[in-house]
């Protein structure tokens, strides 16, 4: 393993992280939910009365959340090296897992860890094996 | 506007802010991180770590409450149990994050930066949580 110094960003990495942890916190002591985005997008697919507004909401947010830096800040950088059938299998396969697993990253890897959730952490332990393994033999094995 | 609605909107403000400054909301560095086997970006462990954190001393104050500061009730999950649907679902989640360094948070901040192929992710994305909708009602009938 070599470690790329040049590309580690531990300031920003600490604040931004804090920052999630922040809203995951705010979110449940406000709302009374967990901040779990598969969960709260996948919510809108089930829809029942009264339970779609928060959704919608806290998805804008998201969504406006580029803009709101841009007012600010130069543009983020965002490089999507996948190309477009690549994301639409790699959608596919996030937005069905994350339903039957009951969460993502913000869902289990933050909220879920933070409540010392047994579930969350072995959830959170199998994503993250497989995107190693999958990183790993994309980029290694097949050299793409 | 509603409270409950306004708190839902700034805090999924704060949080996509929050995915912009740490870097995850950008595939490249998700990817640089996930390739242990490569020039490797340890940037987003301390992601998880300062998240995490921070979750841990705040999520204590919701201890014992069982309604939030607004009035809502509080909702936390009660399953306990480990079964073949958490680690499946987990490990796949892991298969087509590996595969584009999208997880869902990113992808939808991504879309708000009017990046196209960020939307072919989260139409694909909720094509297939739209599957396992179908899929359900399927079981359940």
């Amino acid at each position: 393993m070599t470690v790329d110094w040049n590309a580690f960003t531990p300031l920003s990495a600490l604040a931004g992280g804090a920052l999630i942890g922040l809203a995951a916190v705010a979110f449940l002591l406000l709302n009374g939910r967990i901040a779990g985005i598969s969960g709260i997008v996948g919510g809108l697919l089930r829809p029942q009365a009264g339970d779609i507004g928060w959704r919608l909401a806290f998805v804008a947010g998201l969504l406006l959340a580029p803009m709101i830096w841009t007012l600010a800040l130069a543009a983020p950088e965002l490089t999507i090296a996948a190309n477009y059938p690549m994301l639409v299998i790699a959608g596919l396969i996030v937005g069905i897992s994350t339903r039957y697993g009951s969460g993502c990253t913000s869902g289990h890897g933050v909220c879920g860890i933070s409540r010392l959730s047994p579930r969350s952490l072995v959830a959170t332990l199998c994503f993250m094996a497989t995107g190693f393994a999958t990183v790993y033999v994309v980029r290694h094995l097949l050299g793409s | 506007m509603n409270r409950h609605l306004v708190s839902a909107l700034i805090t999924g403000l704060v949080f996509g802010l929050g995915l912009l400054i740490s870097g995850l909301a950008n595939p490249a560095k998700v990817l640089a991180f996930l390739d242990l086997a490569g020039a490797w970006d340890p940037s987003l462990a301390l992601v998880m770590g300062a998240a995490v954190a921070v979750g841990l001393v705040g999520y204590r104050l919701a201890r014992g409450r069982n309604r939030s500061w607004l009035g809502a009730p509080l909702r936390l999950p009660t399953a306990t149990h480990l079964d073949k649907r958490l680690i499946l679902g987990g490990l796949g989640f892991g298969v087509g994050w590996g595969l584009a360094g999208f997880c869902p948070g990113p992808a939808l901040v991504a879309l708000g930066a009017g990046e196209l192929k960020a939307m072919v992710f989260v139409v694909a994305m909720l094509a297939g949580m739209g599957l396992f909708e179908i899929l359900e009602q399927r079981r359940a009938t």
